[in-house]
């Protein structure tokens, strides 16, 4: 039997940056303070995540000004979306392969 | 490693998660149930002030023609209905501010912005052919109008509110329809379009989502 986790993607492994990845397929873009109160998470650690998934280009930043003061949204890339749909669709697989 | 536990967590925490950021969830359930309480009063309302004016020949099915008989009774009638849409939105900003206050977010999310788009741009469409209908005297238009584009607007908007809003869209729109057909019974229809089916959802809402 091959190893179901193989299709698992290791950047998405951790629970935060799956949530990260579907509010952004839920939403067309989302700014970062809305996000953390969303996820109940830390600035730091909700940075440090996003800049994981910036570095795999999984998601595309976009800095703007809102009344002068800093503005950041984030969207999910066509890269993004097909890996989150790939580890979700594993995920799937693992939990269908064990309840048989 | 990860247990298959943890995977289904994961899974839950996903969709919990998207469900979350993209719905303006603190809809007031009860706040519908007042708009309608609202809708029928002001429903009273507006059938004494006919009654009152003694319009001759006013029988039940002929609404339209007594503004045409007493053109006084169009800004009484504009007024009752600017006042019920006034008490309805900030009884529905209240109750559901409270809500999201319950529910440990805020009331102005990414998606409340959305719904407020979404609404108002087939309100606006609607409130002015409503408006042009009026000023050529074309009456019996109003509560067929008010009942499709408000019908329009629930739907426009529901893709980011709970399920229930986009059936009382749909309610709205077939009674507004055959409300088109049956002119004179005006106020009967919008009565019960905002009036009743309001109580009917927003009771269906309160239960499933407050109780």
């Amino acid at each position: 039997m091959k190893n179901p986790f193989e299709n698992f993607d290791k950047i998405l492994e951790h629970r935060t940056r799956l949530q990260i990845m579907g509010v952004l397929t839920a939403n067309d873009s989302y700014d970062f303070n809305t996000l953390k109160q969303l996820l109940q998470t830390t600035d730091g650690n909700l940075a440090t995540h996003i800049k994981a998934l910036e570095k795999e280009k999984y998601i595309i930043v976009q800095k703007s000004f809102v009344d002068r003061k800093p503005n950041t949204r984030y969207k999910i890339s066509e890269r993004g979306r097909s890996a989150f749909k790939k580890h979700l669709d594993a995920m799937e697989e693992v939990i269908k392969n064990q309840k048989r | 490693m990860k247990s298959q536990q943890e995977i289904h967590d994961d899974l839950h925490s996903i969709r919990d998660i998207m469900e979350k950021s993209s719905k303006f969830l603190s809809l007031s359930g009860l706040s519908g149930i007042l708009a309608g309480i609202y809708a029928l009063c002001g429903a009273i309302m507006a059938l004494w002030l006919s009654i009152e004016l003694r319009v001759p020949n006013y029988t039940s099915g002929t609404d339209y023609h007594i503004i045409r008989k007493a053109p006084q009774l169009l800004w009484q009638l504009t007024l009752i209905a600017i006042l019920v849409l006034a008490a309805s939105i900030t009884t529905g900003l209240i109750l559901s501010g409270r809500k999201a206050k319950k529910q440990g977010t805020t009331l102005w999310t990414p998606a409340t912005y959305r719904v407020i788009i979404n609404l108002i741009i087939p309100l606006a469409t609607g409130g002015i052919v409503i408006i042009t209908q009026i000023i050529f005297g074309n009456y019996e238009f109003v509560a067929p109008g008010c009942l499709v584009f408000y019908g329009l607007a629930l739907i426009a908007a529901s893709p980011n509110l709970y399920e229930e809003v986009r059936y009382l869209g749909y309610s709205e729109i077939i009674l507004g329809v055959i409300c088109g057909f049956l002119p004179g019974y005006g106020l009967f229809f919008w009565a019960t379009g905002f009036g009743i089916f309001h109580i009917f959802y927003g009771a269906l809402m309160f239960r499933k989502y407050e109780g």
